[in-house]
């Protein structure tokens, strides 16, 4: 079996995690549509990696979970934030901010 | 080439919990399900020659961002409730469409494409990945290393909570419990001088009447209460009849438990 199958699975994830995105209120249940899009960016790398028989993709992968454990951290820390001073993490409410 | 029995088994341990992000109604059960799809996914990287990947896969997501995530839902509380009513008109429908159509989108795309499979895989052992994390991206590597830092700094800005109002000593929390009436001290504990130390007997003061506030509130509402009497009267044998003058009232105190307490639930 090829190594793109593994493309096609991550394509399936992604649209999965972006649909999560789209249609959930609860921010932390977005947020991880969100973690979900960044993994199946990540198999899509691992399995070119494997196609082009190098390990760049590889490191590659690795710089994504990076950025993604520093953004998680971040990302959390303001769903905090909103969470005390309003006591919901709806991702609605903060939409009455505008003015 | 890849095992098709690896292959379907990543397919399935991925995408039927990776569903539950859309249908699923609880919060946790989802991040549980996230959780499988990161297991899987580590399992799909040492399919595909990348076993160090593998390893980071489950101890950065499953030990450390969705344990964070689970954390995150202890602290805004599990029960949080998603409100279904929709803003923007259809925007479920559309969203759902338009995710679809970016999936037979990627799909498509990749369908038409012919790539060549190199016969000689290179095995992202920890070494190999090592070398060319140091030589060729050395300077991405440090610049991760300062996001890492800002991102720590970040965190602990954000969730940092400026004092606006002096600290409550525990003397000014007891003189407030004074000041609207309540009992200064601590209640005595439920089976406290009663021959029984059960939740839902009443303590004995020394004369022997029971103390209604030494249980529980709940056990009061729910009528589960005792008044002790058995264990009083086991006591006055023990006693003698010096403590015998005080319960002539004690049977009403002890009916009284029903009665709306001041005290109650103001000192806490």
């Amino acid at each position: 079996m090829d190594p793109i199958s593994f493309v096609y699975l991550a394509a399936i994830l992604f649209a999965i995690g972006s649909a999560a995105v789209l249609t959930r209120r609860n921010a932390i249940v977005a947020f991880m549509g969100v973690e979900l899009m960044l993994n199946a960016a990540n198999l899509a790398l691992v399995s070119f990696s494997r196609i082009h028989g190098e390990v760049d993709g590889q490191v590659m992968a690795f710089f994504v979970m990076v950025v993604a454990a520093a953004e998680v951290v971040v990302g959390l820390a303001i769903i905090i934030a909103v969470f005390r001073t309003r006591q919901s993490i709806s991702l609605d409410e903060p939409a009455e901010l505008r003015g | 080439m890849i095992n098709p029995f690896l292959f379907w088994a990543v397919a399935l341990l991925t995408v039927p919990p990776a569903l539950s992000l859309l249908f699923a109604k609880k919060a946790v059960h989802i991040a549980m399900s996230i959780v499988l799809v990161m297991v899987g996914l580590a399992t799909a990287y040492v399919g595909l020659d990348a076993p160090f990947l593998g390893v980071v896969q489950i101890v950065v997501y499953t030990g450390a961002v969705m344990m964070l995530f689970v954390f995150v839902l202890m602290l805004v509380g599990v029960d949080q409730r998603e409100d279904l009513t929709e803003t923007i008109k259809g925007q479920r429908w559309i969203a759902l469409f338009a995710a679809g159509g970016l999936g037979i989108f990627l799909i498509s795309i990749v369908a038409r494409v012919t790539l060549p499979v190199s016969s000689s895989p290179v095995t992202g052992d920890p070494d190999v990945i090592a070398g060319v994390l140091f030589s060729k991206y050395v300077l991405v590597m440090e610049v991760l290393g300062a996001l890492l830092i800002t991102a720590a700094i970040g965190a602990l800005v954000m969730t940092h909570m400026p004092q606006l109002r002096p600290r409550h000593t525990q003397k000014e929390i007891s003189a407030s419990r004074v000041k609207v009436g309540a009992d200064p001290v601590n209640r005595p504990m439920p089976g406290y001088y009663a021959r029984h130390n059960a939740l839902d007997i009443p303590a004995l003061d020394p004369q022997g009447n029971p103390i209604p506030d030494s249980v529980s509130r709940v056990l009061e509402v729910r009528d589960q209460t005792q008044d002790g009497s058995e264990f009083r009267a086991q006591l006055e044998d023990a006693a003698g009849p010096s403590l015998a003058s005080p319960p002539a009232s004690a049977p009403d105190s002890a009916v009284d438990t029903s009665k709306p307490d001041s005290s109650e639930g103001k000192g806490e």
